[in-house]
């Protein structure tokens, strides 16, 4: 209805529009045209940060990744609200394939690697909107090898037969492949061994300093994710609940009670619930 | 006993005896089989990538051979006649596309196949609207196909090779060849390969739905218009064409429905299976005309013991 209007009217305040990359201004996602998911979210991610959105499952984070990469529109969802620049572009109408061309690109949750396919023509599947030939598109291959020697090694192999571990760098290797500026990580840590988390992790932020890519990615490790962030979002039930560097967040009382499972009074019990809901009003 | 000797070996026996007639048999059979593998292939592709049953690629083979006719009947030469079909064909891929896949995103694969019976609806409508409902002849001769028959003599026997076959194996031999070649090579092939896989993860790495919509039911089209030429040759172009399509659901039904290489061993398979159970076993025991059945009869006994049919992929699931 108003989705236009809201979309001329910039609601946050304009953060110094050069170096943001990617702001979502007060998005409403609905579901199948009944279910609110989002109630409002806005987000900045600067260029080259990497910006962690983190909550527990189902406060929105993936639906808020999907709305910005556009793949909503598959699972019948649909932004009714707010609006959505990638580079001060407005991309809400954008199909996922123009907003990978223009350096967007998604690792979805559950890793998604082409089963049947082998590791490298998976990380090939990446390059699918390159055009630049492909001289190009081996040497990147190559650069991804770099960054994860194992795929190397597995290259041969059917995607659906490798480790978690490797099906997780398999997706965010073929996100690279696409020579992408901004990837939007979801849930990178899922299923995965603790020690794989930091690898996969430790790549992230090598990749953000040495390829300057930026993140955003959401997570429900709240711990690995602030350490590697720079900048947090915090979610609850399809809204933005607190944001803030993430050095301040881990410091955060809140944060570190409700999400880092470090409570000023040690653990918590079911009778702090009614005192959570409170907070949690406060908070929003 | 005598019976059961009639039906168990001596079939074989006469196999032994008479090996040229063998050959006869074993050719002819693997001539239709070639071309069951050719529409089982259309099928196959057009599922990998979208998960729809195409119920309308019998009825493309039937548009397809009619518009090569129908255009040579109005006078465009036949060398004109074959790319402006395959024109036709591409037009039809970017319409279904863009009327009846795009609109369906989403939607449950029972509703997509509901929507292509409405094209095969659509597609017998219009085709006797535009051509009329009578049958034509294809037009053999003027598209260069040879009409003369080869004879061997191998074991000092005697086995007639007819050229127009031997065009329609080689045809589709080469067909099936540039496509293997197209999925397994080429960026975009890799693209419908991964689309069959994970339709989402496709998506997220920026593969368009739409385009390879486009090429796949383009690819079908082509197939549509090949299959048609050479059984239009043998039997005439008519609506009665569309019968072949469902023979390969057998095809389909033993090598499954997502592997490429099934609806090829599938195809041959019972192409020559049929042709050798209706020589050997149908004409002396059954009255003969049982291909028409055959091929249903061993896909029930092949999905009761293997659902995912022979050759289908295997479902790759870790614990």
């Amino acid at each position: 209805m108003t989705a236009t209007a809201q979309a001329r009217a910039p609601q946050k305040d304009a953060k110094d529009a050069a170096e943001t990359i990617l702001s979502v201004n007060n998005i409403e996602v609905i579901y199948d045209h009944v279910v609110l998911v989002l109630k409002g979210v806005s987000l900045t991610v600067p260029k080259g940060g990497i910006v962690a959105l983190l909550g527990a499952n189902g406060a929105g984070k993936t639906t808020t990744l999907k709305a910005i990469s556009n793949l909503l529109q598959a699972e019948r969802g649909e932004v009714t609200k707010g609006s959505i620049e990638f580079h001060g572009e407005q991309v809400q109408a954008l199909s996922p394939n123009a907003l990978v061309r223009r350096g967007c690109i998604q690792v979805m949750e559950g890793r998604h690697c082409f089963g049947h396919l082998s590791i490298e023509d998976n990380l090939l599947t990446g390059a699918y909107t390159r055009r630049d030939g492909y001289t190009e598109v081996r040497r990147d291959l190559e650069m991804v090898y770099e960054y994860f020697p194992r795929l190397r090694e597995r290259r041969t192999s059917q995607a659906g037969y490798t480790s978690g571990g490797e099906q997780q760098m398999c997706a965010v290797g073929r996100a690279l492949m696409s020579r992408p500026e901004m990837i939007l990580l979801d849930e990178p840590s899922m299923g995965l061994a603790p020690q794989l988390v930091e690898e996969i992790f430790e790549i992230v932020q090598k990749l953000n300093k040495h390829e300057g890519v930026s993140f955003l990615l959401a997570e429900q490790n709240t711990n690995v994710a602030l350490k590697y962030a720079t900048y947090g979002y915090i979610m609850e039930a399809g809204r933005i609940v607190l944001d803030g560097d993430a050095a301040a967040l881990r410091e955060n009382e809140d944060v570190k009670e409700f999400y880092l499972g470090v409570g000023s009074e040690g653990r918590k019990s079911f009778r702090d619930v009614k005192h959570y809901k409170r907070r949690k009003r406060w908070l929003a | 006993m005598e019976t059961l000797y009639n039906i168990l070996i001596d079939p074989f026996v006469q196999m032994y005896e008479a090996p040229d007639f063998l050959m006869q048999v074993l050719w002819e059979g693997l001539v239709s089989g070639v071309l069951y593998a050719l529409i089982a292939l259309g099928f196959v592709l057009i599922f990998k990538s979208s998960r729809i049953f195409n119920f309308a690629q019998g009825i493309m083979v039937v548009f397809a051979a009619l518009t090569l006719v129908g255009l040579h009947e109005n006078g465009v030469p036949a060398w004109l006649a074959v790319p402006l079909t395959l024109g036709v064909m591409y037009v039809l891929a970017v319409g279904i596309e863009r009327v009846v896949l795009r609109p369906l995103v989403g939607q449950p694969d029972i509703i997509l196949f509901m929507a292509t019976i409405g094209v095969t609806l659509f597609l017998i409508g219009f085709g006797e609207f535009v051509f009329g409902g009578e049958n034509k002849v294809m037009i053999t001769e003027a598209l260069g196909i040879p009409t003369g028959a080869l004879e061997f003599n191998p074991f000092g026997g005697f086995v007639l090779i007819e050229e127009k076959d031997l065009t329609a194996v080689v045809m589709a031999v080469l067909l099936v060849f540039a496509l293997i070649t197209f999925l397994n090579y080429s960026s975009m092939g890799r693209a419908i390969r991964a689309l069959g896989d994970d339709h989402q993860a496709a998506l997220s790495v920026g593969i368009s739905l739409s385009t390879i919509w486009v090429i796949v039911w383009f690819i079908a089209g082509v197939i549509a218009l090949a299959t048609g030429i050479v059984w239009g040759a043998r039997a005439g172009v008519s609506f009665a064409l569309e019968v072949i399509a469902y023979k390969a659901l057998p095809v389909l039904m033993l090598g499954g429905l997502e592997s490429v290489s099934g609806a090829i061993v599938g195809g041959l398979a019972i192409g020559i299976l049929e042709k050798l159970f209706e020589i050997y076993w149908g004409q002396p025991f059954l009255g003969g005309n049982t291909e028409t059945w055959f091929a249903f009869i061993l896909a029930l006994i092949v999905l009761l013991f293997r659902p995912q049919g022979l050759f289908g992929e295997r479902i790759i699931e870790r614990v």
